[in-house]
C-alpha cells in the first residue's frame, strides 16, 4: 500500500512530522495497526539497520529515524494495546555493581529504544537484585549488564544465577570492554554483544 | 587556521637563490640539445661547446613571466585542479616498472590489463585528484610505451594527467592525444589535460630529449613540473642546503628554458630528491632527510610565486606494510602541512618502482585524511557556546542534535573500509582481516564497479585511430586486447 511506503521512506529520511502526519492519516483510513506497525515502521528500521550495518549511514541517522518512527509508533500503541498486541517488548539494562562507567551502556539504551524496545534504564553501580526484581516487576523480556571493569564484570554472574535459580526465562545479554563471547558463555549468559549495533541485533535475537 | 610546517628562513631561502643562481653563471649547465642552446644564446647567455653561462638577467626575465597559479581540467573539460596559493592535490606516483599483483601477490612486469585496472581504480578514488601514467605496460612496442599509457589513460579515466615522454618523437602524438579530446590548440591551451614531466640531469645537465620536451610543451603552453632529482651525498652535497642550492640551480635552469620559449607556460615548480643510502646504494623516497628537502624545496618555489610539485608520500618497502603505510603517512603528512600544491605518490612502493592497486587505495585514506586536516580547525557556530551544553546537559548526549548534523561530515573525516575502526570482538566476528585483505577487497570492488568514462565516443574512436597508426609505425599491426 503506498501510505505505507511513504512511511516507511520518510522514517528513512528521519522526517518524523511527515511520519507524525501519514501515520495519523493511515489511521483514520482504518488500517490496521499492526499492519501499519509491521509493514511502514519496523519495515523502515530494518531497512536503517541493514544499511547501518553496511556503513551506509551511520548513527545520527539511525537516532533520527528512531525518532521519526516513535512519531508514529506514539499514536499506535493505544490501539495496539487495546487489541491486545505488545510491542517488541521491555528490556532493563544497567551498568552493574561497583561500576560507574556508563556512556557505552548509555548508547545500548538509546539504540534499543530505537528499534522499538521499551527500556527501562536502572543507570549504573546497579545492585545484581535490583536488575531481576526489576525485570520481574516490569514483565521485561531482558536484562543487558554492561561492565567495564575487570573487578566488576563478576557481578555479572550474580545477576545470572539469580535469573537461573528462578527458572525465569528472562534472557541475559552483556557487554563492556572486558567482556567477551567466552566470559558470556562461562558465565552462562545468553549472549555477548560487541556494540550497540551488535547489541540490537542480539536483543532482536533474543526476544 | 591552516596549519603549516616550515624548514627555512626566509634568509636562507634568499642565500639559497643566489647561489643557485651563481652556480647558473659561473658554472654554467650542460646542455645536450641544438635548439636549446640557440635559444639561450638568442636571449644573452654565453654558449662554450654544450655548456651554457646563464645571466643574472635571463633568470629574472624568466622568473617575471612564471604563471603563480594555473587550472587542469578533466577529459570533459570540469575543472579538478586549482594549482594556486597552499592548494593540495594528490597525485598516483609514477612511473613504475612493476606492478605488485593484487591477485597473485608476484611482482612482475605490468600489462595492458594491470594499466586498465589501474585506471578503473584510479577513476574512483575521491581524494587523488588526477591520474599519472603510473606503469609502463610491456605488452607494446617500446617505442610506444608512453604515448600507449596516455592513450589507454585518456580512454578510460577522466581525470587529468600527469604524464611524460621517452623520446622526443613521441611529445607529437601525446599531444595529438590531447587536441582530440579538446579539439583544437585554443582550447587546450585554456583547459590544460596534463602535465609533463620534464628532468634535468644531476648534476646540472639537460639531455637531449628532455630539454627537447620542455621546448615543445612550451610550444602548446603544456603544463610542465620539473622534476630535478640531486642525491644528497653521492651526485649532490650530503647537506640538505647543499642539495637544495644543487636543486634551486637546476629547476631554474628548465625555468628558464621554459619561460623564454613560450613565456608564460604553467609550470610546477617540482622535483624528486633524495638522501644517497650508502649502505644499500639506494635512494630512499621515505627517508626523513628526503622529505625535508622535498618540503623545503617547496618554500622556494613559493618564495619564487610558483606552483610546486613533489614525489613524497610514496615508500621504499616492497609490500603493503607497516614500512608502506609509515613512509606514505609521514610523507603526505608533511607535504600536506607544507602546502606543495602537487603531491606525487600514492600507489607506489620499492623507491618509485613498483605500483601497488591495494597500495593506492590504502593511500586515498592517508589522502584524504591529510586534506582533512590542512583544513585546519575553525569554530562552527562553537560561540557563544552556552546553547550546546544546555541541549547536551538536557539530552545526555549531541548524537541527534541539529549542530552535530549539519557538522559531522564537514568536522569528521570518515575513511573508506581499508582502515578498521572497529573494536576486536567486531574485528573478530567481521573476520579479522588484515589491512592488506581489506585493501584487496576494495580494489576488487572498484574494478567490478568501474563504469566506463564519459568521454564521447568518436573521441575515443579518434584516440584509437591516432594509437593504432602510431603503433604501426613501429611494426605493431595490432594493440592488444582490451577489456571494456
Amino acid at each position: 500500500m503506498e501510505i505505507l511506503n511513504q512511511i516507511s521512506e520518510y522514517l528513512q529520511q528521519g522526517d518524523d512530522d511527515k511520519v507524525f502526519a501519514l501515520t495519523k492519516e493511515a489511521i483514520e483510513q482504518d488500517l490496521n495497526p499492526k499492519v501499519i506497525l509491521d509493514n511502514s515502521l519496523i519495515a523502515g528500521m530494518n531497512i536503517i539497520g541493514e544499511k547501518f550495518k553496511k556503513h551506509e549511514i551511520f548513527l545520527p541517522d539511525v537516532l533520527m529515524s528512531a525518532k521519526a518512527m516513535y512519531a508514529g509508533l506514539d499514536q499506535l500503541k493505544p490501539l495496539l494495546a487495546s487489541k491486545g498486541i505488545s510491542g517488541l517488548g521491555k528490556v532493563v539494562i544497567g551498568t552493574v555493581q561497583g561500576d560507574l562507567h556508563d556512556i557505552g551502556k548509555n548508547l545500548v539504551g538509546i539504540m534499543l529504544k530505537g528499534a522499538g524496545f521499551d527500556v527501562i534504564d536502572l543507570g549504573k553501580d546497579v545492585p545484581p537484585e535490583k536488575f531481576v526484581e526489576t525485570a520481574k516487576r516490569e514483565n521485561a523480556k531482558l536484562i543487558g549488564m554492561s561492565a567495564l571493569l575487570t573487578t566488576t564484570m563478576t557481578n555479572m554472574k550474580k545477576v545470572v544465577d539469580l535469573v537461573r535459580k528462578d527458572n525465569s526465562d528472562i534472557k541475559v545479554i552483556i557487554g563492556g570492554a572486558p567482556v567477551s563471547k567466552e566470559f558470556a558463555d562461562e558465565i552462562g549468559a545468553d549472549a555477548y554483544a560487541y556494540d550497540a549495533g551488535n547489541a540490537v541485533e542480539c536483543v532482536k535475537e533474543l526476544i | 587556521m591552516r596549519p603549516k610546517v616550515k624548514f627555512l628562513t626566509n634568509e636562507l631561502i634568499n642565500k639559497i637563490i643566489n647561489e643557485a643562481t651563481e652556480i647558473l653563471c659561473k658554472l654554467g649547465v650542460e646542455i645536450n640539445n641544438q635548439n636549446v642552446l640557440s635559444l639561450l644564446s638568442d636571449n644573452g647567455a654565453r654558449i662554450e661547446k654544450d655548456r651554457v653561462y646563464f645571466t643574472e638577467d635571463i633568470i629574472r626575465k624568466a622568473l617575471k613571466t612564471v604563471p603563480n597559479s594555473f587550472k587542469l581540467y578533466d577529459v570533459n573539460g570540469n575543472e579538478t585542479n586549482d594549482f594556486s596559493g597552499d592548494n593540495v592535490y594528490f597525485t598516483p606516483g609514477s612511473a613504475a616498472l612493476h606492478i605488485l599483483d593484487h591477485r597473485t601477490k608476484e611482482i612482475r612486469n605490468p600489462s595492458t590489463e594491470d594499466y586498465i585496472d589501474y585506471l578503473k581504480v584510479v577513476n574512483q578514488l575521491k581524494h587523488i585528484a588526477s591520474q599519472s601514467t603510473a606503469l609502463i605496460p610491456n605488452d607494446v612496442h617500446e617505442k610506444i610505451s608512453d604515448s600507449y599509457r596516455l592513450f589507454l589513460s585518456l580512454l578510460y579515466c577522466e581525470k587529468p594527467v600527469v604524464t611524460g615522454t621517452f623520446t622526443i618523437e613521441s611529445f607529437e602524438i601525446m599531444k595529438d592525444f590531447q587536441l582530440a579530446v579538446r579539439e583544437n590548440e585554443k582550447n587546450l591551451k585554456e583547459k590544460p589535460l596534463t602535465v609533463f614531466s620534464c628532468c634535468p640531469t644531476s648534476p646540472l645537465k639537460w639531455s637531449d630529449v628532455t630539454s627537447q620536451n620542455v621546448l615543445d610543451c612550451a610550444k602548446y603552453s603544456i603544463p610542465v613540473e620539473f622534476i630535478a632529482m640531486p642525491l644528497s651525498g653521492f651526485i649532490a652535497p650530503v647537506t640538505l642546503t647543499g642539495s637544495l642550492i644543487q636543486h634551486t640551480a637546476e629547476t631554474l635552469s628548465g625555468i628558464v628554458i621554459s619561460q623564454l620559449a613560450n613565456p608564460g607556460t604553467p609550470m610546477l615548480y617540482g622535483g624528486s630528491p633524495a638522501i644517497f643510502d650508502v649502505r644499500y646504494e639506494t635512494t630512499p623516497m621515505g627517508a626523513v632527510e628526503t622529505m625535508m628537502i622535498d618540503c623545503a624545496y617547496n618554500e622556494i618555489g613559493k618564495f619564487l610565486g610558483i606552483p610546486t610539485q613533489a614525489y613524497i608520500s610514496l615508500s621504499d618497502a616492497k609490500q603493503l606494510d607497516a614500512q608502506a603505510g609509515l613512509e606514505s603517512g609521514m610523507g603526505a603528512t608533511l607535504a600536506a602541512l607544507s602546502g606543495i600544491n602537487n603531491i606525487s605518490g600514492p600507489g607506489m612502493l620499492d623507491f618509485e618502482s613498483c605500483i601497488s592497486l591495494e597500495k593506492l587505495v590504502m593511500d586515498n585514506d592517508i589522502c584524504g585524511m591529510n586534506l582533512r586536516m590542512i583544513e585546519g580547525i575553525e569554530p562552527k557556530e562553537d560561540f557563544p557556546s552556552i546553547p550546546i551544553f544546555e541541549e547536551l546537559i538536557k539530552e545526555n548526549h549531541l548524537l541527534i542534535s541539529k549542530h552535530t548534523r549539519k557538522y559531522l561530515k564537514k568536522e569528521h573525516y570518515f575513511p573508506g573500509e581499508v582502515i578498521n575502526r572497529a573494536n576486536r570482538p567486531r574485528w573478530i566476528a567481521e573476520g579479522k582481516t588484515t589491512l592488506e585483505e581489506r585493501a584487496h577487497t576494495e580494489v576488487e570492488k572498484l574494478i567490478q564497479n568501474y563504469e566506463p568514462s564519459c568521454l564521447k565516443s568518436e573521441i575515443k574512436n579518434d584516440l584509437t585511430k591516432l594509437m593504432e597508426n602510431e603503433a604501426k609505425k613501429y611494426g605493431q599491426d595490432k594493440l592488444p586486447k582490451r577489456k571494456p
